[in-house]
């Protein structure tokens, strides 16, 4: 059965800007493997809880204690762009 | 808004101030020097994992329990996924189905009308970056580029959705502002709109009156007062009112409140849905707060602003004056202590909601900085409530007990500020006067009592004002009746 | 002297405590490997010499001062390059992370620092740790020391490349569906995924987090258990790292198997196994048997959709985990006119083709409508591989099954087709679903003398009869064989 993909959409989402090409052949190999993955649909699930984590682990907890920040220079000598002591990007489109 | 009705839901975003973020062990302090309170878990670095903070998570079952809501035993952190620069991993750690509070309320009193506003559900997530647009307006829309700082990002924010039960701009300022009192009571945020520690957005559709089905709504953000909460409110309600009015429809959109232009604008249509793809966090394990814990909460709770105004109130004090001490919590303090000796309530309301405001105002302080103690307004309630001083000499030596000069008796004393209140020291001042002034005391005997309070005004600058004016008033009639 | 670059770390251990040899002379023999074989293998992305070497003049003065950091005191190790270290590039294996400098450490790294271990340098993985033949890196191949035509398997291939051939004595990688353990196969080697949430994850670029673990590399089954030891134990900075007791590993090797019971995965046994693989395996079984055990078939039903679950589970984590590599902070930017193109720009061209696909697929198996169909699926899928395991535990002690369906294949043979690789990983995936500890072991080499690893499975938190198992394998198979690039034949300790 062939997957409904919307493979710009996706594309959007994850921000990625990939060619025509590039989505053509991702949307292909996609429904390869998706056409695999629907295999997890053929098992009786019915009553089964999902499982996140594989450890039945509850309440890991720090308690409130402020910690050393790492230094301003370190952290901005990383960064692509910088101005002054921020971090600098092209305009924002909007939220 | 004739015919119509509007339907408001209120969102509340409260920043905790705890020692440290919700997900690492940086500092939370406001006004920090850009990019100082960052490290690899709220930078989003490579690699680095978060884990809660206690305290946080304790804070919000305390907020829940106040609005008393069902404390979640089993909740979850789960990932909103969404791509913006100021959301360093660009996911944002929250939580979805289970939230850690659910199905609560609010009362809010407008105008002495009651309204309970039912609080949907008290979740916990973390707080983005700041952008600094760099444009001559500050704005987005016509940026050429923009500045981050990351301080902000991970700080503790709870979230608190209200139901759409709020229909007016007056109702959601007093649910807003009794939400902000609450969570201050708790102490664990001072919740202020003008540092961004509060932040209210309104969700905000109109219909017909009668009418079941909900109208399109429009999400309205940046309104940072309480006036501009309001403001906001009454003119998306116009707005839409007027567009459907128009024969056109209301887009579902979020829209960007312009205090300057008193206009809402829109920032983005909804239209183009995010899909955020919310998912369980897998870096956090599952939350179990159990009957214990959640005991344990609503047993430390405070005595809330709500409670508290009716006790004061129930007390003698003017609801008002009752609504300005719960308001700033300091003075109720200090009028729960000084009526826990003794002080008389009404009288110590008064002057705490009244003088003291009015001096805090004036010499642009605070409460805890003045020299007034419990123990001084018992004593100064006392001494009026024995004629010791008059209500007007009060307010002087309230004010210079305030300034430090010291105890209301010691101040009144040095001031020479005490009432005569013995009979008999006043009783040559009351003959001088009668016998200065033979025809008003004609007039006294002749029935007409009208007359009586000039003489008591005649006695009280005689006496440089400090005779007891009851006691001189009973004097005259006495006297003029025997003479 | 046998070339110093071979010695066992215990055996290593043992002449520095006896004071026979130095740090500096072993690390300097590692490096003089690495200096013959980097060429012909490619295993390292980064290799500090200079630091290596005044680390192990510094783990030489310590010992010199009293203090004793332990088994991997002065050993020269390597660490895959998804694990952050402070001060020395960190990129994944991706462009998008090129030239970035991380300001801390992964408490792995700390953790080896601190007993004196000697840092050689960073391996070559998949980007991101995403694939199974280390073909995926942004900075080419590593290949495979036994053959160099192929493939050294993956994700942490180079690390598996250094251990096998001597410019490592041991080295730390990460598995998520098999990155440690089928490497581990294909170079000859022991390589060990432990239960997840033993080792601490701070500082190991997530690929996807609720199956990611570091576990180690090591040439003798002894070597990998103490490096197990050296990095195991609850860490504060990682919320699902476990509060309990590390099991006792290193005290289990000696015990031999009598009286244990090993179970076969019956799934694992036949369809798509290569003969040849499969009967090394069943040799290796019949074995155990004399020595003492009990064999018998288990099944586990649910493993045979254990792959298609996990390639939705961990792309969709992966897809949020890689969404903060934007152009913003750190690494590759590509400018754009605004900062949504700027992010997108970056992305598209930062990361590879196969992240990229996971990235989509993720996305989609998340999105709106999709969800309950693919992810949500896939993780009531994941309690049924849970419970097959449950059950199977209830009967047999461990269980065993080859590593890797195949030895090591030709580089290029599977690149342009996902499905085949992903195919790579059938057997060790389901320990990452279920958190189960995971390890490979040599126990031969094929007709065309690649090598067969033996894969040996245990409950959660019982790395004890992991490693009760693993060493028995390990006097059974008496595997000596060495890639030729190494010089000479390694001794079990």
């Amino acid at each position: 059965m062939p997957v409904d993909i919307d493979i710009a959409k996706v594309a959007k989402l994850a921000r990625l800007a990939l060619s025509p090409e590039a989505l053509a052949e991702y949307d292909s190999q996609l429904q390869d493997i998706l056409a695999h993955a629907e295999r997890v649909g053929a098992l009786p699930t019915e009553g089964v809880p999902p499982t996140s984590h594989p450890l039945p682990m509850t309440n890991a907890f720090r308690p409130d204690e402020a910690t050393d920040s790492l230094d301003r220079e370190e952290v901005l000598e990383q960064a692509p762009d910088r101005e002054g002591e921020y971090f600098r990007v092209p305009r924002i489109l909007g939220e | 808004m004739r015919g119509w009705e509007a339907v408001i839901g209120i969102e509340t975003h409260v920043e905790l101030q705890t020692e440290s973020k919700m997900f690492c062990g940086c500092p939370v302090r406001f006004g920090a020097e850009p990019n100082t309170t960052v490290c690899p878990v709220c930078l989003g670095l490579p690699g680095a994992l978060p884990v809660p903070n206690e305290e946080a998570i304790e804070r919000i079952l305390r907020i829940g329990a106040a609005f008393e809501c069902t404390l979640v035993e089993g909740s979850l952190f789960h990932r909103k996924n969404y791509f913006y620069p100021d959301l360093p991993k660009n996911y944002q750690i929250t939580q979805y189905d289970l939230p850690f509070c659910i199905d609560g309320h609010l009362d809010i009193d407008v105008d002495g009308d009651e309204l309970r506003v039912g609080i949907t559900r008290v979740h916990m997530e973390e707080d983005t970056g700041k952008s600094i647009h760099g444009s001559e307006s500050g704005r987005i829309h016509d940026a050429k580029f923009s500045l981050l700082d990351f301080n902000r990002a991970g700080v503790p924010l709870v979230e608190i959705v209200s139901e759409p039960d709020i229909r007016t701009p007056e109702q959601a300022r007093a649910y807003a502002a009794e939400l902000q009192r609450v969570v201050r009571s708790l102490g664990v945020s001072d919740a202020r709109l003008e540092e961004g520690s509060v932040r209210f957005d309104a969700n905000i559709s109109v219909r017909r009156v009668g009418a079941d089905e909900f109208g399109t709504r429009a999400e309205v953000k940046n309104m940072n007062s309480l006036r501009s909460l309001q403001r906001a409110i009454a003119y998306e309600i116009d707005r839409q009112i007027a567009l459907i009015e128009s024969g056109a429809a209301v887009v579902q959109d979020t829209r960007h409140w312009d205090e300057g232009s008193g206009k809402t604008t829109s920032m983005r249509s909804k239209e183009e849905s995010e899909d955020y793809r919310y998912f369980q966090e897998p870096d956090l394990v599952p939350l179990h707060v159990d009957q214990p814990w959640r005991d344990r909460v609503f047993a430390s709770l405070p005595e809330l602003p709500a409670i508290r105004r009716h006790r004061i109130t129930a007390a003698g004090v003017d609801r008002q004056a009752a609504a300005v001490m719960v308001e700033a919590g300091d003075l109720a303090d200090l009028y729960d202590e000084a009526v826990s000796l003794g002080a008389e309530p009404r009288t110590v309301g008064n002057w705490l909601s009244g003088d003291v405001v009015a001096y805090l105002r004036r010499n642009e302080t605070s409460l805890a900085d003045t020299h007034l103690r419990p123990d001084h307004l018992y004593e100064l309630a006392t001494m009026v409530g024995e004629g010791a001083l008059s209500s007007t000499a009060a307010k002087d030596v309230l004010a210079r007990v305030l300034a430090g000069e010291g105890s209301p008796a010691a101040v009144a004393e040095q001031y020479d500020l005490l009432q005569i209140s013995d009979a008999g020291a006043l009783e040559a001042e009351v003959d001088a006067v009668l016998a200065g002034n033979p025809d008003v005391v004609a007039k006294l005997r002749a029935g007409d009592m009208k007359p009586v309070g000039f003489l008591v005004g005649q006695v009280m600058r005689a006496t440089g004002g400090k005779a007891d004016p009851r006691i001189v008033s009973d004097l005259i009639r006495t006297r003029a009746a025997a003479g | 002297m046998s070339d110093l670059a071979d010695l066992a770390v215990r055996e290593a251990a043992s002449l520095m405590r006896r004071g026979d040899v130095s740090s500096l002379e072993i690390t300097n023999a590692v490096i003089d490997r690495a200096g013959v074989t980097e060429s012909h293998l490619h295993a390292y992305l980064t290799f500090n010499q200079d630091a290596a070497r005044a680390a192990a003049g510094e783990a030489d003065a310590a010992r010199a001062a009293g203090r004793n950091g332990g088994l991997f005191h002065g050993i020269p190790i390597a660490l895959k390059d998804n694990l952050t270290t402070r001060g020395t590039e960190t990129t994944a294996g991706s462009k998008i992370l090129s030239g970035y400098v991380p300001p801390y450490s992964a408490t792995v790294v700390n953790r080896l620092r601190d007993r004196y271990a000697v840092i050689l340098g960073k391996t070559n993985l998949d980007e991101f740790a995403m694939g199974s033949s280390t073909e995926n890196s942004a900075y080419g191949p590593t290949r495979n020391p036994w053959d160099t035509e192929r493939v050294p398997g993956g994700s942490s291939g180079g690390s598996a490349a250094a251990v096998a051939v001597g410019s490592a004595l041991a080295a730390l990688g990460s598995d998520t569906g098999g990155s440690i353990r089928q490497p581990a196969s294909l170079c000859g080697i022991v390589g060990v995924k432990p239960t997840y949430g033993l080792v601490s994850r701070y500082g190991l670029i997530a690929f996807a987090s609720s199956l990611d673990q570091i576990g180690p590399f090591a040439r003798t089954v002894g070597d990998a258990a103490g490096l197990l030891e050296a990095i195991a134990g609850h860490d504060i900075h990682d919320a699902t790292s476990y509060r309990g007791d590390v099991p006792p590993i290193s005290t289990a090797l000696q015990t031999g198997v009598a009286g244990m019971k090993i179970g076969v995965v019956k799934e694992l046994s036949g369809d798509g196994i290569d003969h040849e693989v499969a009967a090394a395996c069943r040799a290796m079984y019949s074995k155990l048997e004399t020595a003492g055990a009990r064999v018998t078939e288990v099944s586990l039903p649910a493993s045979e959709t254990a792959l298609s679950a996990y390639y939705l589970i961990a792309p969709a984590e992966a897809s949020a985990n890689l969404a903060r590599f934007d152009g913003v902070r750190y690494g590759l930017r590509v400018d754009g006119d605004t900062t949504e193109e700027m992010m997108a720009r970056t992305r598209a061209e930062g990361f590879g083709p196969e992240v990229a696909r996971r990235i989509l697929l993720g996305t989609y198996a998340l999105s709106a409508g999709y969800y309950d169909a693919f992810y949500g699926q896939a993780q009531k899928v994941r309690t049924l591989v849970r419970r097959d395991f449950e059950a199977a535990y209830e009967d047999v002690d461990v269980l065993v099954s080859p590593t890797s369906p195949t030895t090591a294949f030709p580089i290029g043979e599977r690149i342009a087709d996902p499905l085949s690789m992903y195919y790579a990983d059938v057997c060790t995936i389901a320990s990452n679903l279920a958190g189960d500890p995971s390890g490979s072991v040599p126990i031969s080499l094929d007709s065309a003398g690649l090598p067969i690893g033996l894969q040996i499975m245990a409950p959660a938190l019982h790395e004890e009869q992991l490693f009760r198992v693993a060493a028995e394998v390990e006097r059974l198979a008496e595997f000596r064989q060495r890639p030729e690039l190494a010089t000479s034949e390694v001794r079990p300790a």
